[in-house]
C-alpha cells in the first residue's frame, strides 16, 4: 500500500491520459507514453477500446507494451493486419479513428507540433525522427490527444518546424484549412491538463495535479499561459490504476532486456 | 528469376549512384542486404525507407549514402538515429540530402510509382512546414468537387531489396505479418532483389496472402536470419535489447566504426555477421 502512495510524473500523466480514453473507442496509438496510456485503459475501464498502431496492426492486444511501432507482438494479437498504404488512406484518412494519441518535442499555444528538428530545417541544432503518421493523424482523427512535458523548452512561443497542424494561427484557422478532425482537443503535461479554448482556439490551462500549482505550470510555459476561471484537479492515480500500469511496464522490462537467439535451418537451394 | 548467393545478387544488380529502397516497416528489415552493401563498399546511393531503422544508419555511417528519401527517422521506442542525426546536423562522413514525406505521403508515392502513375494523392500534410521544405510536395484539383488535395511524385526505386519468409524453387515469394509499403515498393522499381529465410517445395500461403509471382523477382537469395536484429514472422522476434543496445554504440562514431569493422567488415557473409554478435544457437 506504501508503495503505491507515491508515484512519478511519467505515471501521472499516463494515468490522467488514460481516464480519456473509452470503452469502444477507436484509438490510433503512438509509440511511448501514448502506448502506455492506450493499453493502461484496455486493461482497466476500457476492455473493448480499439487500438490501431500505423504498422497496419489493427485491433492489436499486446500483453506487453511494444518497443516499436511494428513488433510481433502487435501482429500476434491483431483482429487483422492491413498493408501500410491501407492503413493511412482507407482506415485513417476514410475516417475511422475517434482518438489519435500524439507526442511532440514542441507544442505552441494553438496545440501546433514540431516533432523534425529543434533550429534551422537546413542545419539543424538537433535533427528529430520526423512527422512519420503524425501529420495526417492530427489532420484526420476525430479529436487529437497530446502527452508531453510541459517547460519553456517544450511550450514554446514559435515552433522551429510545424510537422503537425493543431489549430493553425487560431480563429477557427483549422476549421477553414479542410483538416476534417477537430484537432487537438486535450493536451496532458506533467503539471496538468490544457484544452482549446472556444472561439480564439488557444489552449488554456483547465486542469491542475494535488501536487502541482498553476503557478509551476504558468512558470513552465513560454508564452503567457491563458489560465481557466476555474481551475480542477486531476484525481491521483488509484490503487489498482498504478498497479496495473507498474505490473505492464515490468512486464514489458523483461520481455525487451532479454536477447533473442536464432536457430537457424540450413537449407540448401 | 536465378536464386544467387547474396553477395553475388547485389554484385549483380546494384551500382554506385542508384536509387535504393530496402523496405519493411519494422518487420523483415533486409539487414542482411544492407551489411552487404556495406563490404561491398557501394557508395553515392540515394537511400528510400519509411523508416530508415538501424539498417541506413548504419549505411550512411558507413559512407554509403549521398540521399536519402523518408519519413520517420528514428530508432523506435528508443531515441535518435544517431549516424543518421549526424549527417544531417555534421555532414558526417559525408553531407546527406534529405527527401522527407510523412507516412502517409511515401505510402502514396509508393503506390502511384507501383500504380505506373506521374503523382500520389491524399488529403494530406495539411498545415505543415513539410511541403514548405520538399518542394516535390505540391496540389492538385480534384475536377470533380474543386477540392485542393496534395499531391507526391511516384517513387520508382531502380532497385527495391526485401526480405520475406519463404520462396518457393520457382521464385514465387511469400509475406506474411506485418507487410508495410513492400508490396509497393516491389512493384514500383525496375529491379528487385528480394532475400529470404528458406526456400521450400511449396509455399503453402493462405488464399489472399502477399505474394510476389517469380516473374516480377530479379534473383532471389537464401539467407535465413537476414531480417536480425529486426524479425521474420514465423522465425525469430524482434531483438530489441539489440535495438537498445544500439543507442551507444552508434552515438559516438569511433564505438560504431569500430562496431562496423569488426562485426560487418569484418566478417565475410550474414552466417559470419550472426556468429561475430553471439546470436546463434549451434
Amino acid at each position: 500500500m506504501t508503495d503505491l502512495e507515491a508515484f512519478t510524473p511519467d505515471e501521472m500523466m499516463t494515468v490522467a491520459a488514460a481516464r480519456l480514453l473509452w470503452n469502444g473507442c477507436v484509438c490510433f496509438v503512438g509509440i511511448g507514453l501514448p502506448s502506455a496510456a492506450a493499453n493502461l485503459a484496455r486493461h482497466t475501464h476500457a476492455p473493448d477500446i480499439v487500438l490501431i498502431y500505423e504498422s497496419g496492426t489493427v485491433g492489436t492486444r499486446p500483453d506487453v507494451l511494444p518497443l516499436s511501432i511494428g513488433d510481433g507482438e502487435l501482429a500476434d494479437t491483431a483482429t487483422a493486419i492491413v498493408p501500410l498504404p491501407e492503413v493511412f488512406a482507407y482506415w485513417l484518412q476514410g475516417g475511422r479513428i475517434d482518438v489519435g494519441f500524439l507526442g511532440a518535442a514542441q507544442i505552441d499555444r494553438f496545440g501546433n507540433l514540431n516533432s523534425t528538428v529543434i533550429g534551422s530545417y537546413e542545419r539543424p541544432r538537433v535533427r528529430l525522427p520526423g512527422g512519420g503518421g503524425a501529420p495526417e493523424i492530427s489532420a484526420h482523427a476525430r479529436q487529437v490527444f497530446v502527452v508531453l512535458k510541459q517547460s519553456p523548452r517544450t511550450f514554446v512561443p514559435a515552433l522551429d518546424f510545424c510537422s503537425s497542424a493543431g489549430f493553425l494561427t487560431g480563429g477557427g484557422a483549422r476549421a477553414r484549412s479542410g483538416a476534417p478532425g477537430a484537432g487537438p482537443q486535450v493536451i496532458i503535461t506533467d503539471f496538468g491538463v490544457l484544452k482549446p479554448e472556444a472561439g480564439s482556439d488557444e489552449l488554456q490551462f483547465v486542469a491542475r495535479y494535488e501536487h502541482t500549482t498553476v503557478e509551476q505550470a504558468v512558470n513552465a510555459t513560454g508564452w503567457p499561459l491563458n489560465v481557466a476561471d476555474r481551475v480542477d484537479v486531476v484525481a491521483p492515480p488509484g490503487e489498482d490504476e498504478l498497479r496495473i500500469l507498474r505490473d505492464l511496464h515490468e512486464r514489458t522490462r523483461l520481455a525487451h532486456s532479454s536477447p533473442v537467439r536464432l536457430r537457424l535451418r540450413r537449407e540448401a537451394p | 528469376m536465378p536464386i544467387l548467393e547474396l553477395a553475388e545478387a547485389l554484385a549483380r544488380h546494384v551500382r554506385d549512384g542508384q536509387s535504393v529502397a530496402m523496405e519493411g516497416f519494422t518487420h523483415l528489415i533486409p539487414f542482411a542486404a544492407g551489411h552487404e552493401l556495406i563490404r561491398q563498399r557501394r557508395k553515392d546511393l540515394h537511400l528510400i525507407r519509411m523508416t530508415p531503422d538501424l539498417i541506413y544508419d548504419q549505411m550512411i555511417g558507413a559512407g554509403c549514402a549521398r540521399a536519402l528519401t523518408f519519413s520517420w527517422g528514428g530508432n523506435p521506442g528508443v531515441g535518435s538515429l544517431h549516424r543518421l542525426r549526424d549527417a544531417v546536423e555534421n555532414g558526417w562522413p559525408a553531407p546527406l540530402e534529405i527527401v522527407e514525406h510523412s507516412h502517409a505521403g511515401m505510402a502514396a508515392a509508393y503506390t502511384a510509382g507501383a500504380s505506373h502513375l506521374p503523382f500520389g494523392m491524399l488529403r494530406g500534410y495539411i498545415g505543415t512546414d513539410l511541403a514548405k521544405r520538399n518542394p516535390s510536395i505540391r496540389s492538385v484539383t480534384c475536377p470533380y468537387t474543386g477540392e485542393e488535395l496534395a499531391s507526391v511524385p511516384a517513387l520508382s526505386p531502380d532497385v527495391t531489396i526485401l526480405h520475406a519468409q519463404k520462396a518457393d524453387r520457382q521464385g514465387n515469394v511469400l509475406l506474411r505479418g506485418i507487410v508495410g509499403a513492400q508490396k509497393e515498393a516491389a512493384l514500383a522499381a525496375k529491379v528487385l532483389v528480394i532475400t529470404v529465410e528458406e526456400i521450400a517445395d511449396g509455399l503453402d500461403a493462405p488464399m489472399n496472402a502477399i505474394v510476389l509471382p517469380h516473374w516480377v523477382v530479379t534473383a532471389i537469395a537464401c539467407v535465413p536470419g537476414g531480417a536480425f536484429p529486426s524479425y521474420a514472422q514465423g522465425y525469430y522476434s524482434r531483438d530489441n535489447a539489440f535495438y537498445l543496445a544500439w543507442d551507444e554504440i552508434a552515438r559516438d562514431r569511433d564505438s560504431f566504426t569500430a562496431w562496423i569493422d569488426r562485426h560487418v567488415r569484418g566478417t565475410r557473409d550474414h552466417a559470419g555477421f550472426l556468429r561475430s554478435i553471439g546470436v546463434t544457437e549451434a
